[in-house]
Order: C-alpha cells, then sequence, then structure tokens
C-alpha cells in the first residue's frame, strides 16, 4: 500500500473535482466512494424488493398463479442475499466512508485506492450472482443459508457463480473492515482519544473486527460446498464420513456475527441522532461502548440458537439458550440509554427523529420476538415459521434499514447542500412505518397458526392474513419511491442547508460548511476538552 | 512517513487475522469430529475397531439395541438387519449380522455410515468388528452377510435402556471406482 | 322478531369464528402434556415481554409528549448514572434467570426418549414421509392428496388444502411414542404443532423425538426444512386412535401388507392389457411422476428432463435402461428410486405410459414380470 493522504493531495487539486464517468470509476474520494455505496446499495434495495414483490403476489392467494416453486425458492433465495449483501452492508459501509473521517477530523480513508478497489468489486458480484437466474435451470434455490446437501448434491450449476459472487462480496466487506480499522486507529484528530469518538465511529469500528472475523468463515463454507459438489471431498456428506449438520455449525458461526454486523451501525446511527433532536447528550456512553463490545463478543457463543431443530445433546441446548438470553442484557442497556437520554429532553420531530423512534419502538419488538426464540423448548414451535421470518424482517427492516433511512435524511443536508422537503420526507416516514407494520405484524400470528416459510402455497387458513401481508408489502414497496424521489429532489436543489442544520447537533462534520467540500480535515482540528 | 509505516503494520495483522479466520473455518472441521468424539454430539460412533476392554461384564441390567437400515437416495441394495434387536448386559460381546444384497447386473461399492440415538449412547457402544469400517464391494447379482462384534461399556448411564444403532447404506461405485478398491474382510 | 333474527344471525357466525380466531392467531395448545407446558412457556414470555414493551414504549411516549420543545421545555443536563445503569442491567437478568428455570426443566422433560412404549422410524425423502414401525411388518409412504388441480386452482380448495395425505401415520394414545427421524437425500423436518415436536431429518443420521397424545383425532403438520421445490407439499398427517383400536388396525395392515406382497408374486405372471396399463399409469405418473417431469412430460428445462421424446423413453432397446432408471433412481439427481415405493404392476404400468404418452408411440407393453427381472434377477 503506497498511497498516503498526503501522496494523494499531490496527485489532486485542492477541491478540484475530475468530471464524467472517469471521476467515479477512478475515484479515491471517501466522500464520492461514498455516495457510490449508497447508491448501489439503493439499487439493490429495489432489486430485492421487487423479489419479494413477487413473492408477496405468489402468497397473495392459496394455489400457485404466478410462479412455479422453482422460482419461487430462487426469489427467497436471491432476496435474502441480495438485502443482505447488497443492500445493507453495503449502505453501511457508505456511510461509513462519508462519515467516519468526518467524525474523526481524518482528511479521507487511511487507504483510498483500496477503498475504490473494495466498491468496484462488488457490481461484478451481483451482476454474477444475478445473471444465474437467467441460466438455464435458474438461480440458486436453495435459501440464502443454502444448507448442504441441498446446496451439494441436490443443487444445479448455478451453486459455482453463487460461491464465486460471495467469495467477491466477502473480499469487497473485508478491505472494507480493514480500512475502516486502520483510519480509526491511525487517522484520528489530534485529541480524539478513543472514548471522545461519536458512538457511530465506535459501532463502527467493533463491526469492523466481526467483519475480519467471521467473513473469512464464510469464504471457508462457500468453498467447503465448492468442493463438496465438484472435487469430491465430502465435509458434509455422510458417505464420506462428513456431517450435513456441520454446514450449518461453520454457517451460523458466521451468520450470527453477521446479524450484528447488520445491526451495531444502526445503533450508532441512532446514538447520533436521538441526542440531537432531543437537545440532550447521549445518556451513559461508555456504557453503550461496553454494551456494544460485549454485544459483539456475545455474538460468537450464541450460534447453534439457529439450529435447536437439528437434534443437540441437551446440555449444548441449554448453553446456547443461556448465552443467547443473556444478550438481552446489553442489549436492553442500549435501548433504556436512548429511553433515558430522551427523558427530560427538549424534543422536535423532523423525519431523521420519527424514523430513530420508530427504529427504538420497531427494534425492540424485534427484540422481543428474539427473546421469545431464544426460549429452546418454544423454539421448536416457533422455528422455521413466520414467526421468525416476522422476528428477522422486523429487526433487518425496521431495525437496519429504518436506521440507515434516518441516517440519509439527517447527513443529507451535509451531502448535497440542500434541506430535503421535510412535508414529503415525513409523508415517506407515514406510509413506511404504517405499510411496514401491516406487512411484518401479521407475520407473526400466521407463524404461531403454523405456517412455514419458503413455502409457495400454504393451506386455506393463512389465506386471508397472507392477503393483508401482501397489501402491506406492495404499499411498503410503492413507499420506497417517495424516498427516492426526495433524496433526488434534494440533491438536484432546494432551501439551502447550514453548516449545523440541526440545532442540538454535535460533532465535527457539522464544523464544516455544506455540502461537505471535496477535501475536508486537511489539516486536522482541534479537538477541546 | 510514520504514518505509512504504522498502517502497513496494522493492515498486515488485519491480513494475518483474516488469513486465521479462513483457516479457521476449515479447522473447524476436525474441530468439530473431534469434539464429537469426545462428547458424542452428533451420534456418530467412532470409526475404527477397538479391542475389548470392559472391566466386568454388568449382568445387572440389561439394555434393548435396535438395529435398523436405511437405503440413501439412488442404493438399488437389499440391505437388512437379520435380527431387529438384541438384550445385552453391559460388557458383553454380541455378534449380529446384516444381510446386503446386489440386485443390480454389475459389481457395485457401499459404504455403511452408523449413526446412534440417544447420541450421548454413542460414547459407550464400542465395535469391535464392523462392515462399516470399509467399504463393501458386492459383485453383480450376489448376496453377503455382514457381521458387527459390539459390546457396551459398563459405564453407560443407567437410563439407557434403549439405543437404536442405525445403519445408512450409500453407493460409493463412482468413488471406489476411481480410487483402487481397498480388500476388504467380507468379500468372498 | 324478524329483525332479531337478522340480527342474531351476523352474531352467530361471529361466534365460532372468534373462537377460531383465537387458534389461527395463537400457538396452538395441542393434544400433548409437553405442548401444554410450551403453550404456558410462549404465554408466560409473551406477556412478561407486553408488561416490559408497556414501561419502556410508556416512558418514551411519556417524554414524546411531555418533554417537546414545542411545549416550551429547556433539556435537562444529565447524561449518566451509575446507578441506574447497574439497576437496569441486574434487573432484566433477574428477569431472564426467571424464564430460564421452566424453559429448563421443560427442555430437559422434552429431551427424555427413555421407556418408549412404540418406535417408528419416519424417513423423509424428496418429498414424501416413509413410516415404519419397528414392532410390525408394517411400512408404507405418505403423499400428499391434494390433486394438483386444485393446486393450479381448477378445481375450488378442499377444507385440508395442502394439509392432507394419502395414507396418514396412525398411533396409539395415552402411550409413549419415540420417533426415530432420519433422510434419504436433503434435510426435512418432521413437524407436528399439536404435539409440540419438530425434529430436523439429517441424511445419514438419525434423530429422536417422542410424545405421548392425549386426545383421539387427526393432527395435521408440514415438512418446517427448505427441501427443494416441493417442500411446501410434503404435509404430516397423524391419527391418534385409541389403544385397542390401534391395535385392530395395525394387526390388520400387517396382514393386508403381507397379502399384498404375496399377491404380487401371483400377480407377476398376469399380463395386463394395453388399456389397463395405460389407465393406471396415467394415474401413478399424474401422482407422482408429474411434480417433476410435468403432467405434459415436458420436465423443466435444465432441472426435470423432459420424458417426450427422451432417448430413455423412446429408443429403441431402450426399455431395460428405462426399467432400470425408475425403479433404481439415478444417483446424484433428484430422480428417486422407485422400486421400493410402487408395486411392480404400478411399475409397469407407469414405464408403459411414458413410452406411449404424448406422441411417444413406441407402442411397447411393460408387464410386472418384465419389472422382476430387472428388480430381482
Amino acid at each position: 500500500m503506497s498511497t498516503t493522504v498526503d501522496t494523494l493531495h499531490h496527485e489532486e487539486h485542492h477541491d478540484h473535482k475530475p468530471s464524467g464517468i472517469t471521476r467515479w470509476l477512478f475515484t479515491t474520494n471517501h466522500k464520492d466512494i461514498g455516495t457510490l455505496y449508497l447508491w448501489f446499495s439503493f439499487l439493490m434495495f429495489l432489486i430485492g424488493g421487487s423479489m419479494a414483490m413477487v413473492i408477496r403476489a405468489e402468497l397473495f392467494q392459496p394455489g400457485l398463479q404466478l410462479v412455479e416453486p422453482h422460482f419461487f425458492n430462487q426469489m427467497t433465495t436471491v432476496h435474502g442475499l441480495v438485502m443482505i449483501f447488497g443492500a445493507v452492508m453495503p449502505a453501511f459501509t457508505g456511510l461509513a466512508n462519508w462519515l467516519v473521517p468526518m467524525m474523526i477530523g481524518a482528511p479521507d480513508m487511511a487507504l483510498p485506492r483500496m477503498n475504490n478497489w473494495s466498491f468496484w468489486i462488488l457490481p461484478f458480484a451481483f451482476i454474477i450472482l444475478l445473471s444465474s437466474l437467467f441460466m438455464e435451470g435458474g438461480g440458486p434455490a436453495m435459501g440464502w443459508t443454502f444448507y448442504a446437501p441441498l446446496s451439494t448434491t441436490y443443487s444445479n450449476d448455478s451453486t459455482a457463480l453463487f460461491v464465486f459472487s460471495v467469495h467477491i462480496m466477502g473480499i469487497s466487506s473485508i478491505m472494507g473492515a480493514i480500512n475502516v480499522i486502520v483510519t480509526i486507529m491511525n487517522l484520528r484528530a489530534p485529541g480524539m482519544t478513543y472514548m471522545k469518538m461519536p458512538m457511530f465511529v465506535w459501532t463502527w469500528f467493533i463491526t469492523a473486527f466481526l467483519l475480519i472475523a467471521v467473513m473469512p468463515v464464510l469464504a471457508g463454507a462457500v468453498t467447503m460446498v465448492l468442493t463438496d459438489k465438484y472435487f469430491g471431498t465430502s465435509f458434509f456428506d455422510a458417505s464420506g464420513g462428513g456431517d450435513p449438520v456441520m454446514f450449518q455449525h461453520i454457517f451460523w458461526f458466521f451468520g450470527h456475527p453477521e446479524v450484528y454486523i447488520m445491526i451495531l451501525p444502526s445503533f450508532g446511527i441512532i446514538s447520533a441522532i436521538i441526542p440531537t433532536f432531543t437537545r440532550k447528550k447521549l445518556f451513559g456512553y461508555s456504557s453503550m461502548v461496553y454494551a456494544t463490545a460485549s454485544i459483539a463478543i456475545l455474538s460468537f457463543l450464541v450460534w447453534a440458537h439457529h439450529m435447536f431443530t437439528t437434534g443437540m445433546p441437551v446440555v449444548a441446548e441449554l448453553f446456547f439458550m443461556y448465552c443467547t438470553m443473556l444478550i438481552a442484557v446489553p442489549t436492553g442497556v442500549k435501548i433504556f440509554n436512548w429511553v433515558a437520554t430522551m427523558w427530560r429532553g427538549a424534543m422536535s420531530f423532523e423525519t431523521p427523529m420519527l424514523f430513530a423512534l420508530a427504529f427504538v419502538i420497531l427494534f425492540t419488538i424485534g427484540g422481543f420476538s428474539g427473546l421469545m426464540l431464544a426460549i429452546t423448548p418454544v423454539d421448536f414451535q416457533y422455528h422455521d415459521t413466520y414467526f421468525v421470518v416476522a422476528h428477522f424482517h422486523y429487526v433487518l427492516v425496521t431495525g437496519a434499514i429504518f436506521s440507515v433511512m434516518a441516517a440519509v435524511y439527517y447527513w443529507l443536508p451535509k451531502w448535497t447542500g440542500h434541506m430535503y422537503d421535510e412535508t414529503l420526507a415525513k409523508f415517506h416516514f407515514w406510509a413506511s412505518v404504517i405499510s411496514v407494520n401491516v406487512l411484518f405484524f401479521p407475520m407473526h400470528f400466521v407463524g404461531l397458526a403454523g405456517m412455514p416459510r419458503r413455502i409457495p402455497d400454504y393451506s386455506v387458513q393463512f389465506a386471508d392474513i397472507n392477503q393483508i401481508v401482501s397489501i402491506g408489502g406492495f404499499a411498503f414497496g410503492l413507499s420506497q419511491l417517495i424516498f427516492l424521489w426526495v433524496v433526488i429532489k434534494c440533491a438536484r436543489g432546494g432551501e439551502k442547508a447550514a453548516a449545523k442544520p440541526w440545532e442540538g447537533a454535535e460533532g465535527l462534520e457539522w464544523t464544516i460548511p455544506s455540502p461537505a467540500p471535496y477535501h475536508t480535515f486537511e489539516k486536522p482540528p482541534k479537538i477541546e476538552g | 512517513m510514520a504514518q505509512q509505516s504504522n498502517n502497513r503494520k496494522i493492515i498486515f495483522r488485519l491480513l494475518l487475522g483474516v488469513a486465521g479466520m479462513f483457516a479457521f473455518g476449515f479447522a473447524l472441521v476436525p474441530l468439530y469430529n473431534a469434539f464429537c468424539d469426545a462428547t458424542g454430539f452428533n451420534g456418530r460412533t467412532k470409526n475404527e475397531a477397538v479391542a475389548y476392554t470392559a472391566s466386568h461384564v454388568d449382568k445387572s441390567r440389561t439394555v434393548t439395541v435396535q438395529f435398523l437400515t436405511h437405503n440413501a437416495k439412488g442404493m438399488p441394495w437389499q440391505f437388512k438387519p437379520d435380527i431387529k434387536e438384541v438384550h445385552v448386559h453391559p460388557g458383553e460381546v454380541k455378534l449380529v449380522t446384516f444381510y446386503a444384497a446386489n440386485p443390480t447386473a454389475r459389481r457395485m461399492v457401499a459404504q455403511a455410515v452408523p449413526s446412534i440415538a440417544p447420541a450421548e449412547a454413542s460414547l459407550y457402544l464400542n465395535k469391535i468388528e464392523c462392515f462399516c469400517f470399509n467399504q463393501q464391494p458386492l459383485a453383480a447379482n450376489t448376496d453377503a452377510e455382514m457381521p458387527v462384534q459390539f459390546y457396551l461399556d459398563p459405564e453407560i448411564p443407567e437410563h439407557i435402556t434403549t439405543l437404536t444403532l442405525s445403519y445408512t447404506l450409500y453407493d460409493m461405485t463412482a468413488d471406489a471406482n476411481a480410487t483402487t478398491v481397498a480388500q476388504t474382510t467380507t468379500s468372498e | 322478531m324478524k329483525l332479531k333474527r337478522m340480527l342474531a344471525l351476523p352474531a352467530l357466525a361471529v361466534m365460532p369464528a372468534v373462537a377460531d380466531d383465537t387458534v389461527r392467531l395463537n400457538l396452538r395448545e395441542g393434544v400433548t402434556e409437553i405442548s401444554q407446558r410450551v403453550y404456558d412457556l410462549h404465554m408466560t414470555i409473551f406477556y412478561i415481554c407486553c408488561v416490559i414493551g408497556v414501561i419502556v414504549f410508556g416512558t418514551m411516549f411519556w417524554s414524546m409528549f411531555r418533554h417537546r420543545k414545542s411545549k416550551g421545555r429547556t433539556p435537562a443536563k444529565f447524561h449518566e448514572s451509575i446507578r441506574v445503569e447497574v439497576l437496569w442491567t441486574i434487573i432484566p437478568f433477574l428477569i431472564l434467570a426467571g424464564m430460564a428455570y421452566p424453559a429448563t426443566t421443560t427442555l430437559i422433560h422434552m429431551e427424555n426418549t427413555d421407556d418408549a412404549d412404540v418406535t417408528v422410524q419416519v424417513t423423509a425423502s424428496q418429498w414424501k414421509w416413509h413410516y415404519k414401525y419397528f414392532d410390525h411388518d408394517v411400512e408404507y409412504y405418505s403423499l400428499l392428496a391434494t390433486p394438483d388441480q386444485q393446486i393450479h386452482n381448477k378445481l375450488p380448495k378442499g377444507e385440508n388444502y395442502l394439509l392432507e395425505v394419502d395414507r396418514p401415520l396412525v398411533v396409539p394414545t395415552g402411550k409413549k411414542i419415540r420417533f426415530l427421524i432420519t433422510s434419504d437425500d436433503v434435510i426435512h423436518s418432521w413437524w407436528v404443532p399439536d404435539f409440540a415436536v419438530k425434529k430436523d431429518a439429517n441424511p445419514g443420521f438419525i434423530n429422536e423425538a417422542w410424545t405421548i397424545v392425549d386426545k383421539p383425532g387427526i393432527y395435521r403438520g408440514q415438512c418446517a426444512e427448505l427441501c427443494g421445490n416441493n417442500h411446501g407439499f410434503m404435509p404430516v398427517v397423524v391419527i391418534a386412535k385409541e389403544p385397542a383400536e390401534y391395535e385392530k388396525w395395525i394387526t390388520n395392515m400387517e396382514v393386508k401388507q403381507r397379502k399384498a406382497r404375496e399377491r404380487e408374486q401371483e400377480l407377476l405372471s398376469m399380463e395386463m392389457s394395453k388399456d389397463e396399463l395405460m389407465k393406471m399409469g396415467e394415474k401413478v405418473y399424474n401422482g407422482i411422476c408429474a411434480a417433476c417431469h410435468q403432467p405434459n412430460g415436458q420436465g423443466v428445462q435444465g432441472v426435470f428432463p423432459a420424458l417426450a421424446g427422451s432417448p430413455v423413453t423412446t429408443g429403441k432397446d431402450s426399455i431395460t435402461k428405462h426399467i432400470d432408471t425408475v425403479v433404481h433412481g439415478v444417483k446424484g439427481t433428484a430422480m428417486q428410486a422407485f422400486g421400493t415405493q410402487l408395486s411392480m404392476q404400478e411399475l409397469a404400468a407407469v414405464i408403459t405410459y411414458e413410452r406411449n404418452a404424448w406422441g411417444n408411440d413406441t407402442g411397447d407393453l411393460v408387464q410386472a414380470a418384465d419389472v422382476n427381472k430387472v428388480m430381482n434377477p
């Protein structure tokens, strides 16, 4: 890595942006790359969302109407992969690119060329994955969790493309994580000690270590699937001495920390927004940091709660149940701290705050169902039903994705230099928050009543609730077009934004003008106190 | 510049971490197997012969051992236990046989994979001899009796009164053709 | 009077609907001691969550209404308090410990499979269940019974749409039944909500589960683990009968199955006419083969090969190969060995049908004796 911040400054003229497509192709600027990540993530959100629309349309009524089961399974599989690896994770990386340097007073990310690379390999990963849908025999249809042997002996050749594209996604995430860690460790402005860093920086710092710890394990898992399928190994094939359940252990050793990779940065965002609009400092900053770290550590000890029904000895089931329940403690601390921050503040309810409040409530509901799922004997009933689908969509959609939307509204004036259209944005919020609950809340009921997940057709007793769910789904999908419109409108013009458009905002990013100049903090700022 | 060498040091360590975790992913395979052997986690018996080492035969109790067979998908052999279940005292050596027949017109090679329920019992079932230790070839249209000689460790917990030994038979002809076929004791 | 009756009618219609709705919207209490304990545990945790929710959200909404800028509030200055933070770490911990206790005892009870009265082997494969009674010579496959026309909306859907099978599992009430669960191919999961039993069927491994059903009745469930194309179409149906009735049933079945085997041997010498073969073959084909190869024999491109015009179904000397494929399956593909699932007559019929339907018109007739030659050479 020969690139440093200083050589970069010699290459590019002060505040002079290259123009045209090459600006975006060759950019090493953290703001450009952040923008690229965010737009890419939104595109993936729409693609993954349209797959969800196909799923909901098929499930609108019992019977097979629109698609055949094989295509339905491809939709559920690729919807999951696109949303996790294409929408949520790149959105957070985009936010990290934009915000981490500005929040710690750094001129750019520490490794700008690697930054460019880690973004630009991502589109290829998804072109490979999505193109497999158009191949003969279709794309991957084994669920995003690709359990062996459904993904090995019993899958078609799209598995090879799937494995290759997951490898590329993994490399991209790992490079992004390395960049974040090096930036945070080396480029903090003088006086910016670790315990002065904004929560968003802290949560991303911890997330980056999680990424480095588990993305290679995912790479190992997909590699084993590939060699089992094509090169005669039998990691997961009982006939050769393997064990299909071992796949699930390896997968969820990655998979559970992955869940926290998708939620820890959200905690950081919410911890920035709530104090701003409460006009009061975040309650319990240091306990927030410790809670985040303990959630990250505990996340390595709970993976088998995804596999209680695989048949484990009772001692193992008890161990994983207790550890899982324990996660509720630090998560609870976070929620209580946010509520304490609001207590006796002076609140106002601009769109970022609305999304943040919705996050706190709806994420907590997802946390409650998570706690219920942790109880092993009851999990036997919940497992692989729509109750689980409801749970993780509450955590990921009204959790992760709502926090990203809150973040976009919150920092949009800084990025574009304009205020977004508050009326339209509020309309987007209310449309989203109502439809998302119509979409996901009734899923709890059909799940409890016994509807399994990943089925293209269901018995008639579930018909009316599925219809409600589908209507909520279509409404939520359409509502996101308002979001697109608000963002485009704001990028193109609007009321000029002040350097600090939010009265109660704190942090270095608000000390620079809006829109943020192409290069910021070339001379490190002074941190007081 | 100090900054640059500092960056390099961190990157190097992080990449080391990435490589280490990638290796760890693969290391989970032997770790899992060792863990299962030690705890009986997945109910598989040790796939190797053991010598008889029981200190005594516990005549005070009897454990029922049931035998099950399954054919994996695409396996055309007939495969069944000659006796459904036996009652043994812990520490007592038993010999049971399984019947296997290859009804096809070609020579085939099979591998039997054992599994025990409850999984905990797998720690106490010791096999002195088993057809599952090796791949079993059968010529076209022939059959064979396949023996299992075993004993239960007298340490087996009191609450286990019934245990089930299941074999799943897999067609390994393609794999066996690729490598040299191992000579086995039960082929005629 | 008339008015009264008109008002009463919808009320009557609503009454059972309400009772029904609680079943449709919540976990089922089920019919076993375990399922009842699981239900109670579920409700307890649910109520605890509700109470926590009311406190947390209540506090939040209180501040949202009272502590607003528009009401001219000035924000307070506090931003930490070790005392409350320790408090809200310890209190949740204690609540969790309280939840863990009943969960632990229930779990230990659930995992105790000792001393069973009846043992049933449950074997899953794409996409059906196979049941075998350990103590009796009785075994059979259990397949979805919902006709394809209902699934494709050509006929109205029945009451138990997708939750009905041709041959349900039959168990006695009041006895400890132990299930030994495994799979022939991918991972499946055997689930009956009313028993609170859900256990994965892992290929190459056996899993245990047990239940004691208190009440006679018909209980329905489904495969719970994604197992490929027809994952949504492999229901589980269990009938619980009083022990005496069960004994009658199982002895009956044992005799019936033995007779069927004997009859099959006799039938080997009999020839069936082409009409008979085609008629039976079409029924078998639509019931079993059409799920993958499609009713028109065209298959699904790249996934399931077409049978219309295929060299195996139409080739001049391909009869033996055709029989071998159907009887023994094709390793490493979704094509299963149907030799153990269908009678020789049915096999002969379906092969004849495949060689003569959809314009294949080979004119070949396959008899049970031909199938027998391949199966038992």
